[in-house]
């Protein structure tokens, strides 16, 4: 096959080539532009460089506010999810019942479900229930597709761990918490913090589910939005984009490397 | 003296199946014990109840006379090797061993040590630093036994502790843990469907089919003295004859078992001196239905007027054997054990 792979058309390298040329120099450009002098339009080439954007933003309140609301909005989602997603994966990994397959599906559905499916379907919620929007609105509506990767995440290792590490460690004396503790936690330790990771990265740059359950909350992402229809000062939310790309980049590159370990952690069982 | 591990009509039922029925089973200390059966028969199950990793319906277990039910397993003098070994798999082989003394509060210049002379126990002295996934289907096992050892268990459960392995190394494995058992002098029961291991690891043996103990016994009481068909078929395989339709006059009716190399095959009937088939011997005549090659010896179905029966003959002797012809057939009539259980 790689023999092939080495000869094969020009053609295809080229189309290879291109694909990711198309889904990575708009990313370029973003950055490009956050440096740019001109700050009315996206002018190519960019006239002049500087860095008097980062200061621009740095400067402005609003942005750190929607900083500030997102980070927290991020965190407490995916704190959330681990929790409810370690449970449910514990759940329906280790214990057959009635439903089961029901449930997992039902768990994994809102990530499938379009987000504007999701939005409208939780903001119809709130309104009948009755419950203003609020923090707590958006920290709900992300949490949906937040537990669906912690429990992936969380599923996939139980399933390669051997359901006789925990009879192993009782039966060498350990209590219940000690178990936890030195055996459970360790062999899923890996997987949670790829899942609270991969959490934290979809909360942060979400934005249909968030437009649905906001009220008064700007997150960094509704803030872009919103700043793009403005003329003045693009090139602030180039800078803006430029810092998220980092924030949810990195987080998942550390997942990708955290469970691409686990397999051999996990498996080493049988 | 107070059994090592007492069942008392002990039940184990899993929704409309009943895994264990009323068993009644005392294992001595000291003994090397084998649980054997084919799967689903409920040794498994029966292991598990006394490990504590699951309880009794009805009827309880004792262990050293003291009553389980309140006792979970990290209360219980005994420990578990798993069948899949349940090595921690984060851990090193010497955290591993060192685990039940780690979890006991024992500091860690005292339980590594230890744990190296449980390590040197099983032989593998130097494998402190590596990990399980390291380590093949034999050096697992013995990190496991190891693991299992160091707590100072009173009675050590081992679930098909050489199903895993090739056979070469089971081999290896059966004598070295005879060894270690009889070194420790402390109790192991181990599950096994295996006869061969049966036979040749166990003090005694308890026989397993659909949740009841079929018979309990040494091996030679097993294998030689049957008390029931299941025993008898399933440990070695064997002839089941009706002593009524032998139609044999100095065969008295009832049921019995007939090893297949007991019977003679092939010498002519008469010339009788000093082999298997000397006087007073069954005598017939059988033509050959079938002939099984199995290396060492050759399985032989022989149609007498009556009954079929198996025979095996060593391989030296069953070159001239051919399908169709017909041979006399002999054998004594005090190698057949008449059974006397309930079915």
């Amino acid at each position: 096959m790689r023999s092939d792979g080495a000869k094969a058309g020009l053609g295809l390298k080229l189309a290879a080539a291109g694909g990711l040329a198309f889904l990575h120099l708009p990313l370029l450009m973003i950055l490009l532009y956050a440096f740019t002098t001109e700050e009315k339009s996206y002018q190519f080439p960019p006239p002049g460089l500087t860095l008097k954007w980062f200061a621009v933003a740095w400067a402005r309140d609003d942005i750190w506010a929607a900083l500030s609301i997102s980070v927290q909005i991020g965190l407490v989602s995916t704190a959330v999810a681990l929790l409810l997603g370690t449970l449910a994966a514990a759940a329906v990994a280790r214990r057959r019942f009635f439903g089961r397959e029901t449930i997992s599906l039902l768990i994994i559905l809102p990530i499938a479900l379009p987000g504007i499916v999701t939005g409208i379907a939780l903001r119809s919620a709130y309104s009948l229930a009755d419950i203003p929007f609020s923090f707590w609105t958006i920290v709900l509506g992300h949490a949906t597709f937040c537990v669906v990767v912690v429990y992936n995440n969380a599923v996939a290792r139980l399933r390669r761990t051997s359901p006789f590490l925990i009879e192993a460690s009782m039966d060498l004396g350990a209590n219940g918490f000690q178990t936890l503790r030195h055996v459970l936690l360790p062999n899923l330790g890996t997987a949670l913090l790829a899942g609270g990771m991969l959490a934290f990265a979809l909360s942060f740059d979400e934005v249909i589910v968030t437009t649905f359950t906001a009220g008064q909350q700007t997150t960094l992402p509704i803030w872009m939005l919103s700043e793009l229809v403005r003329p003045r000062q693009r090139p602030v939310t180039n800078v803006v984009a430029v810092f998220v790309i980092a924030v949810t980049f990195l987080p998942i590159l550390v997942a990708y490397y955290l469970t691409r370990d686990g397999e051999q952690v996990g498996g080493a069982g049988k | 003296m107070v059994a090592a591990v007492h069942l008392v009509r002990t039940s184990r039922r899993f929704g409309a199946t009943l895994a264990l029925d009323a068993i009644e089973l005392e294992i001595a200390e000291g003994e090397f014990f084998g649980l054997l059966g084919p799967s689903g028969s409920g040794k498994t199950t029966c292991l598990r109840l006394i490990a504590g990793f699951d309880h009794p319906t009805s009827g309880h277990v004792e262990i050293f006379g003291q009553r389980c039910e309140d006792l979970p397993p990290y209360r219980r003098p005994v420990s578990t090797v798993f069948q899949d070994y349940a090595l921690f798999p984060h851990m090193t082989v010497l955290d591993n061993v060192a685990y039940g003394l780690m979890v006991r509060g024992i500091g860690k210049a005292e339980r590594y040590t230890a744990a190296r002379e449980a390590l040197a126990l099983v032989k593998l002295a130097g494998f402190d630093a590596r990990r399980p996934s390291e380590l093949s289907g034999g050096q697992r096992q013995r990190v496991a036994l190891a693991r299992s050892l160091v707590t100072r268990p009173k009675v050590l459960l081992l679930d098909e502790p050489l199903g895993a392995l090739d056979l070469k190394l089971r081999e290896e494995m059966q004598v070295e843990l005879k060894a270690l058992q009889k070194r420790l002098g402390i109790t192991f029961v181990f599950v096994t469907h295996d006869q061969g291991e049966a036979l040749s690891m166990s003090d005694r043996i308890a026989v397993f089919d659909h949740g009841r103990v079929m018979q309990v016994g040494s091996p030679e009481a097993i294998y030689e003295r049957p008390e029931v068909p299941f025993v008898a078929d399933f440990v070695g395989g064997s002839n089941l004859i009706d002593g009524a339709g032998l139609g044999h006059a100095g065969v008295e009716p009832g049921r019995y078992s007939l090893r297949p190399e007991k019977i003679v095959l092939g010498r002519p009937a008469g010339d009788g001196a000093g082999d298997g088939a000397a006087d007073g011997a069954i005598r017939a005549e059988g033509r050959i239905k079938a002939i099984l090659y199995q290396g060492g010896q050759h399985r032989v179905t022989v149609a007498l007027p009556a009954i079929e029966l198996t025979v095996l003959v060593p391989a030296a002797e069953a070159r001239g054997l051919t399908v169709g012809e017909t041979l006399p057939v002999s054998w004594r009539p005090e190698d057949m054990h008449r059974m006397t259980g309930a079915a």
